[in-house]
């Protein structure tokens, strides 16, 4: 019994380590009943991520049916000029171009949040820095030698790396050397914004889901109790029995 | 008037088909044992989520489309505009991962209660048939959405016929339909997984019913219950199954649904054990992904495979785990059938079992580090040291006696009432009157519960006493 | 087994709570599983409104676009036309376009919003097939009394070029008019009335 304890505990151990050696992301705050958060990302999506990653999965019309928004406040506020409401996230940019560009085509993002999670997209948009060794002069700390250019430097402005020393060992930190157009709390609100936005993009129908769960919950709970009462009725006769 | 006529026309079919009679033989006079406990639900809960898988499927067929351009953006086509749509994928996909918990912990029953064995086997060998296909289908159905999972998936497990010696090149390739899985591979797998493996399921789940309602259910005390029967040839410890099996079903069902329903309102993904992260991106044949684990369901088996270090070898290996269950009924040399008065020894070798097994689980969703390949060999000797010493140590095992009539354990109701009524003494021993230092206000705060604190000798008390029982219960 | 002392009714009110509920249950869930059939959003997005130039159809000219899938005609129909029309009352089953399906503004004898631009749906009313356009006066396989109109290939129903059923035909009404309006004089929309939307 010791040796499977002890065993046991070993394993736990051992791929726990190998969990913690991965980068620490920091938390997204995602709230998708943020209606207004919500339709900023969409703004921000359509202006800074559209131009080359597409949300095929995803309807103008949906946006404004869930955000509670009139169709043509969509249209006119997010959707790029001479869009239908019925139209998909569809990007602008040729499939040839972007292989040349940028060497591979630019994922489409609507499921994206569901592959990476929220968190690992708030910190990946915000982890760019100054690389001048990257074709487009910078590297990502998430995701190293990523292919996209940070589309947001001018809003964020440029980071570089720092090396710290600490007892733990050495590690990396991103230090902001040239403020962008955003300071860096209208710039993290932005970027949660977005990530809100891909992470309601992701599912649109899960706060729909998760109203709905109540009620089935509920009426389960109706139907067990009956069910229980009536078991326990017909049991009298065999419970009788034995007594 | 018409409650007449009505039951004319019931009539004119009963004259005609043996509606009643099938009703009486398999519900209203089909005696079981009536100390079915926990256990006993999870056949019924099969069947249900059969029923479920079935719905949900045909359902899903109707927007599904079986092309290698067209699957995956057809997923997320039912996903957001079809009516509806994403309920009915997640049930048919909660309803996957649900199936294999049911049935595992089904099979769990069956080593327990000694279910397998003589006159049983044959129930025994249709319910792994119907594991087998089981898995047949859970895997064909997972290559459908056509994400990355699902392809490098399949991928993985068809080279697995590639291991066979002189035909298994050309068997993985007649399998695939192509050099690698692709729209072929797609479009006959949907065959299978829509017709032919659910009309096989069908068939087998018949068998198992037919061949349990011949021989009789077992019981959690492993005894027959038709060697003591009334006068009208009625075994004395049988209840009818309809209605109080139904309705105790019924309360399993309900728990069930529950359980059920959260995952698929509120969990869906499962933290990537139902729903896998990758998954999410559509199928490339150019780029695997960084860390490929199969579907919960399949680690123990996946992690077998990859613990021997040899490709043919790691192939048998990983059909042998599931073979040799075929063989229970006739490695268990015990002629007692319930855990309840077999010997510390089978206890213990299940239960190391259970835990290699969920070991091996865990093990199969990890990286293969070192270490890990280390402990997945281990557990791999254990799952199979569990079933090739069985004939071994059932013999030495020193077996309590058994009741000639079932026996009365406590119902869940009345263990519940038992602790309830101990947990103040419980209580009073685990925590030690704090001493008083401020006055708090409200009065709320001043009863027993705030007013004492855990106590370190009293924990260690009760944790004695609970090992010692568990150690007791293993003897 | 059976005992004399069971609380039969209160058995009976169990069971049939339970079965009530139960199918509560069942039939909620059934609202899902029956739901799903109808047409999705794709479905709707495909079967939006359509705009139409109508400034390029000539007199006598008839051209189809698609609405939800369904062959919508545009007729430009000369004066002539629409003179003969008045002298077919007596030979049509619904002259008014009572028992007809179309919206308010085109329930007029000549069944459009404006006269010479006829709008409608090319689907017989019968059973679904597209009638052929026989725009021509008394051809010989129509016989004498054809004035030009619509013929419906699958059981010979006839119509004129207002869409109205004549008499002793299968067709039980006059073909449907969609909703459509003039965005301008020379553009219309089809799918989409004035003011409410109606795609």
């Amino acid at each position: 019994m010791k040796l499977i304890t002890t065993l046991l505990l070993l394993l736990t151990l051992s791929v726990g380590a190998h969990a913690a050696e991965e980068t620490k992301l920091q938390a997204a705050n995602v709230d998708l009943s943020d209606k207004v958060s919500l339709l900023r990302g969409a703004k921000h999506f359509v202006t800074y991520c559209l131009g080359c990653h597409s949300a095929k999965y995803m309807r103008y019309l949906r946006i404004a049916l869930d955000a509670g928004v009139d169709e043509k406040i969509v249209l006119k506020d997010i959707a790029p000029e001479g869009a239908s409401i019925y139209d998909q996230l569809h990007s602008a940019m040729n499939k040839h171009d972007a292989e040349k560009w940028f060497g591979t085509q630019p994922p489409d993002l609507s499921l994206i949040a569901r592959s990476r999670g929220a968190d690992w997209l708030y910190s990946y948009l915000k982890s760019y820095y100054i690389d001048p060794t990257r074709p487009f002069g910078v590297n990502n700390m998430v995701f190293p030698d990523t292919a996209m250019p940070n589309p947001l430097w001018q809003l964020q402005g440029e980071q570089h790396t720092v090396q710290r020393k600490t007892i733990w060992g050495e590690y990396a930190q991103l230090v902001l050397d040239e403020p962008g157009k955003l300071s860096e709390r209208e710039f993290d609100r932005m970027v949660n914004d977005l990530v809100n936005f891909l992470v309601y993009v992701g599912e649109p129908g899960q706060m729909e889901r998760q109203s709905i769960g109540k009620y089935v919950l509920a009426f389960l709970l109706i139907f067990l109790v009956i069910a229980y009462l009536l078991k326990k009725e017909y049991w009298k006769d065999i419970h009788k029995d034995v007594h | 008037m018409k409650i007449n006529r009505l039951a004319l026309c019931g009539n004119w079919i009963l004259e005609r088909f043996p509606l009643a009679k099938v009703w009486n033989e398999h519900m209203t006079h089909y005696y079981a044992p009536k100390n079915f406990n926990f256990w006993y639900f999870f056949g019924s809960l099969a069947l249900l989520v059969l029923v479920n898988q079935f719905v949900t499927g045909i359902l899903l067929t109707m927007n599904y489309k079986p092309d290698a351009k067209l699957a995956f953006d057809s997923v997320e086509y039912i996903m957001r505009d079809v009516n509806w749509g994403w309920l009915i994928r997640y049930m048919h996909s909660t309803g996957a991962s649900a199936f294999f918990i049911v049935i595992y912990l089904h099979m769990f029953r069956g080593l327990m209660y000694g279910s397998f064995k003589q006159p049983r086997e044959l129930i025994w060998i249709f319910g792994m048939l119907l594991f087998v296909c089981l898995m047949a289908e859970a895997f064909m159905g997972y290559l459908l959405p056509w994400g990355q999972m699902s392809y490098w998936g399949a991928q993985v497990i068809i080279s697995l016929f590639s291991a066979i010696p002189v035909i298994g090149d050309d068997l993985s390739l007649w399998v695939r339909g192509d050099y690698v899985v692709s729209d072929a591979t797609l479009n006959r797998f949907f065959a299978f997984h829509v017709i032919s493996v659910p009309l096989v399921l069908v068939m087998l789940v018949f068998l198992h019913i037919v061949a349990l309602h011949e021989v009789g259910s077992n019981n959690p005390d492993g005894i027959e219950i038709k060697k003591y029967k009334d006068e009208q040839g009625i075994p004395l410890d049988g209840i009818p199954f309809h209605p109080y099996y139904t309705v105790k079903d019924l309360v399993g069902v309900a728990v069930f649904l529950i359980f059920f329903a959260t995952v698929i309102f509120y969990m869906p993904e499962m933290g990537g054990y139902f729903l896998e992260h990758a998954n999410f991106i559509p199928a490339d044949p150019m780029k695997t992904p960084e860390h490929i684990a199969p579907v919960w369901y399949f680690t123990p088996f996946y992690a077998i495979l990859r613990a021997i270090p040899d490709k043919f070898a790691g192939v048998i290996g990983m059909g042998g785990a599931i073979v040799v269950l075929f063989l229970l009924p006739w490695l268990d040399r015990n002629p007692v059938r319930s855990i309840r008065y077999r010997g510390g020894i089978y206890k213990k070798a299940l239960l190391l079992f259970v835990i290699s097994f969920i070991c091996l689980g865990y093990l199969g969703t990890q990286p293969a580090t070192p270490t890990a390949t280390l402990f997945a060999r281990l557990f791999t000797s254990i799952y199979f040291g569990f079933f090739l010493l069985m004939p071994i140590y059932t013999r030495w095992e020193k077996t309590k006696p058994v009741p000639q009539r079932l026996t009365e354990q406590h119902s869940l109701e009345e263990q519940l009432h038992t602790l309830e009524e101990q947990l103040p003494a419980l209580f009073e021993e685990i925590t030690e009157t704090k001493p008083v230092t401020t006055e708090i206000g409200d009065p709320a705060f001043r009863s027993s519960f705030f007013t004492r604190r855990p106590n370190a000798e009293g924990l260690l008390n009760v944790t004695t006493r609970l090992v010692k029982k568990l150690k007791e219960s293993l003897d | 087994m059976i005992n004399e002392d069971v609380d039969q009714s209160k058995r009976q009110f169990l069971t049939s709570a339970l079965t009530v509920v139960g199918a509560i249950g069942t039939g909620y869930l059934a609202v899902p599983f029956l739901a799903q059939m109808q047409p999705s959003v794709k479905a709707m997005a495909a079967g939006a409104p359509v705009e139409v130039d109508i400034s390029k159809i000539e007199a006598g000219q008839l051209i189809r676009v698609a609405w939800r899938g369904k062959p919508v005609w545009i007729l430009n129909r000369t004066p002539e036309v629409i003179q003969t029309l008045k002298t077919l009352d007596s030979q049509l089953r619904d002259p008014l376009s009572q028992e007809s399906i179309q919206p308010e503004y085109s329930k007029n004898p000549v069944r459009s919003i404006k006269p010479e631009i006829f709008v409608a749906v090319g689907l017989c009313t019968h059973l679904g097939c597209s009638p052929t356009f026989r725009p021509e006066i008394a051809p010989h396989d129509l016989g004498e009394k054809w004035k030009g109109g619509f013929f419906c290939p699958c059981h010979g129903s006839w119509f004129d070029l207002a869409g109205r059923v004549y008499q002793g035909v299968p067709a039980p009404t006059n073909l449907e008019i969609p909703p459509y309006r003039y965005i301008t004089d020379t553009l219309i929309i089809v799918g989409e009335t004035d003011g409410e939307k109606k795609a």
